[in-house]
């Protein structure tokens, strides 16, 4: 029975929700076979003893200058932490494509322009080949950005690597992004501190495999659709339940006291300087002191346990009882109700 | 009903305050509220209007009203003694 | 002072959690019964007691059931088909986040806006406001929620709104579905908690007179982990000791005679009319609506509401099968319903239940999913 809404492209498929994996899964996939077919952050090609990790990112954020960053900088950190969650933390280059609006000021142009350049320094790679185009005002929104990276590794960590037993680290606070774009968008005013957490993580993760070596079991980094889409994701490839502890997730408090004024939950919330990592047990404090011992890391904590039982169940112990973690779906909306 | 949240007055301007709710500020209406509203009071908000102004008071007779509820139990139930202490030893947080 | 005070409002000490909750469980086993089934009639009180997992901690002789309570789950199909007509006809809708993706009769406000009509989600009032001033062309906000939300509307409604600003009052009035429930032939309500936001508006003397005739006892219950948990402790009491009474567990934010000023400007706007809870069938005085005084602001007295346009196809085969009325007035669960976790999904709802995040079903769906509890791993 198809309903009104799947006949048209609605907000929810961009998402990163539900909707937006069974659009794909329907549309985009048929058919194929594959490297596509995994839908992992990245695509692994072999290339004589090694992988070329390749993967690919389109960013439409509006407004295009938020705290803590702007859509220069998401795109090359979006597509060099993509990279990193493949376990390729050396990026051989980027490539960029910009759709620029008629109208659009060359001022913001060249900021962005800098902010590329400053985030590939950070990274320690560069734009390699670029295209422009430009659309008469009205077609396209501000700016589109697209950006695609490739980098070789001996060893690939999947999202689907998830064990029974593994414990589950997230590299620092959730929700600072996705707030911080809110807040700008309902005009949240005075005092407030909440910023994009939006870096470049391929350093943070470098030292993180470093400690943990094959110990690390699987990666995925929480963006649109939270910790909440990317663990569900995880635990459904690879047929585990996760128990997550409530009181262990880092949240600033600024943060959840602006989801909370929403009704939202900060686990649904993007985040685009974070990452999840399933570590074996015996590695798992190893890795925590290699992610506390840089900038990016600082907050980092093992926030749950991985299960056999249940598989594809995100528990969450709130310290008053538990309850299902459900997955996102569509746009985050606030709530009165 | 629904999603009302505590939080406290920083500023008041006319019929509008900012609120404070825990490091993220708001402007609230005050047309709503019964009591005249001044900065440092606590207010619950409910889509942007301040529906209550809460007295600090009422916090303190309120945990007692639970302490209350705990105490009811039989002197000699030994559980309620057990939970008695647990309570007695989270009250350090 | 003011950090513990800060710390206090929020009354979520899992170690006193624990100890309501084993009182809780001492207190139902004294009724000498199984199980005692309380009703609560709020989203919010369903929304806490999923998000912090309590379900998980009451005891198992003790169901808390959630009647018709969440105020997107009991908007009828015309009432958003009214707002869904206004945006194809072209008018600007400003509307809760909530009500985006109900359907209606045969499309939601989420599907008109794919569409390409515009509408724009608000978190307050104010903010259609804001929208009506920035802009020439009519703003009708889709005025939904109970009481608590109703007297924002009725604030905005007398504070000199711009001309081009509407009202389209979908607004429900909580009290009289609770006499429409106890009234139910297979109702097995024991107990009810009354919502606390509401009661801060309408005071908790407007329940003396329910207790009194329909012979059961109502707590007045706030919204964090201790509230409710400490509620549903008085409220298991009453029930064992057979006390028909009113008692306020909120008394921080509610008293006796409510917000007297916020009741003066909601019924200076609004009048209660009988009409249709989606599932529920008629509510005697449960619909507000705006008074004939103010047909300036009224969305119904200002546009020619075509609905006959949105009515071009006649209702699923599938929303025929929903229970969701049955679901809200605590006779079933969504287990009971052949549609729910199979045809009806979050990303697809047959029914108001599985669209609402307080929703009934769409809570099951959440954290009961295929008839699971969600205990897995060690138990604290």
């Amino acid at each position: 029975m198809t309903t009104l809404a799947q006949a048209r492209v609605a907000m929810k498929h961009g998402a990163g929700g539900r909707s937006m994996r069974k659009l794909i899964e329907r549309v985009f996939l048929a058919g194929a076979t594959g490297v596509a077919a995994d839908m992992d952050d990245g695509a692994a090609i072999r290339v004589g003893d090694q992988w070329l990790i390749v993967t690919t990112d389109s960013h439409v954020i509006q407004p295009i200058v938020f705290p803590g960053g702007d859509i220069g900088r998401l795109s090359v950190a979006g597509t060099v932490n993509d990279l990193a969650m493949m376990g390729a933390t050396e990026p051989l280059g980027l490539t960029c494509g910009i759709v620029l609006e008629e109208g659009f000021a060359i001022d913001d142009l060249e900021r962005i322009q800098a902010s590329i350049r400053a985030t590939c320094a950070d990274a320690a790679t560069s734009i390699v080949a670029g295209d422009t185009k430009v659309m008469r005002r009205g077609e396209v929104d501000g700016v589109v950005i697209n950006t695609s990276g490739v980098a070789l590794t001996r060893r690939v960590v999947r999202d689907r690597g998830l064990q029974p037993g593994d414990a589950v680290i997230v590299t620092g606070t959730v929700g600072d992004h996705g707030m911080a774009v809110m807040a700008v968008r309902h005009e949240f005013q005075f005092g407030e501190s909440l910023t994009s957490d939006v870096a470049p993580l391929n350093g943070l993760i470098r030292a993180a495999l470093a400690a943990g070596g094959d110990g690390i079991t699987a990666m995925k980094d929480p963006t649109r659709g939270g910790v909440a889409s990317a663990l569900h994701e995880m635990a459904d490839k690879a047929g585990v339940s996760i128990l997550l502890r409530e009181e262990a997730i880092p949240v600033r408090a600024t943060v959840r006291a602006a989801a909370e004024l929403l009704g939202i939950d900060p686990l649904f919330i993007a985040n685009e300087g974070k990452a999840l990592i399933g570590v074996r047990p015996g590695q798992a404090e190893g890795v925590l002191t290699a992610l506390h011992m840089h900038p990016l890391g600082r907050d980092a904590a093992v926030i749950g346990t991985c299960l056999a039982e249940s598989p594809g169940s995100i528990v969450l112990d709130t310290g008053f009882g538990q309850r299902l973690l459900s997955e996102p779906d569509g746009e985050l909306l606030p709530r009165i109700c | 009903m629904c999603l009302g949240v505590p939080g406290r007055v920083v500023e008041v301007h006319d019929n509008e305050a900012v609120v404070d709710f825990f490091g993220v500020s708001r402007r609230v209406r005050l047309e709503l509220v019964d009591q005249p509203v001044q900065p440092g009071d606590y207010i619950l908000n409910h889509v942007g209007y301040a529906i209550r102004r809460i007295p600090e008071d009422d916090i303190e007779g309120t945990l007692k009203m639970y302490e209350e509820l705990l105490r009811e139990a039989a002197e000699d139930d030994l559980m309620a003694g057990d939970v008695r202490g647990e309570v007695e030893a989270t009250r350090e947080g | 002072m003011k950090d513990s005070c800060a710390r206090e409002l929020k009354f979520r000490d899992p170690g006193r959690a624990a100890a309501l909750a084993a009182k809780l469980q001492r207190t139902v086993s004294e009724t000498g019964r199984s199980p005692v089934s309380v009703m609560h009639v709020c989203g919010s009180h369903e929304q806490a007691i999923a998000r912090y997992g309590l379900r998980s901690a009451f005891p198992k002789d003790l169901h808390v059931i959630m009647g018709p309570g969440c105020p997107v789950c009991i908007t009828d199909q015309p009432e958003v088909d009214e707002a869904i007509a206004l945006a194809r006809q072209g008018v600007r809708i400003a509307t809760y986040g909530d009500m985006l993706r109900v359907p209606g009769t045969s499309a939601s406000l989420a599907d008109v806006q794919a569409e390409g009509a515009r509408v724009d989600v608000v978190y307050s009032v104010t903010q259609a406001l804001d929208l009506a001033r920035a802009s020439s062309e009519p703003v009708v906000f889709f005025a939904t929620g109970f009481e608590t939300t109703a007297v924002a509307t009725a604030a905005a409604v007398l504070g000199d709104p711009p001309a081009n600003f509407f009202v389209l009052s979908a607004h429900k009035y909580i009290p009289p579905v609770m006499e429409i429930v106890s009234e139910m032939p297979d109702s097995r309500v024991e107990g009810f908690l009354a919502a606390g936001h509401a009661a801060t508006i309408t005071g908790w003397g407007v329940f003396e007179s329910f207790v009194a005739r329909h012979d059961v006892p109502v707590v007045v219950a706030g919204f964090e982990p201790l509230d409710i948990l400490a509620a549903l402790v008085r409220l298991v009491e009453l029930v064992r000791d057979g006390k028909r009474t009113v008692e306020n567990l909120f008394p921080r934010c509610v008293t006796r005679e409510g917000n007297v000023a916020a009741q003066q400007q909601l019924w200076k706007v609004f009048r209660p009319i009988g009409g249709r809870w989606r599932g529920i069938a008629h509510v005697p005085n449960g619909n507000l609506r705006l008074r004939d005084g103010w047909a300036r602001v009224d969305a119904r007295s200002n546009f020619t509401i075509d609905l006959a346009a949105v009515w071009d196809g006649a209702p699923s085969l599938l929303s025929q099968q929903c229970v969701c009325g049955d679901i809200m007035a605590g006779v079933k669960s969504p287990i009971d319903c052949r549609l729910f976790a199979n045809e009806c999904l979050p990303e697809n709802p047959i029914g108001a239940c599985m669209v609402s995040t307080e929703g009934t079903c769409r809570i099951w769906h959440e954290y009961n999913v295929s008839g699971q509890r969600a205990e897995i791993g060690a138990r604290r």
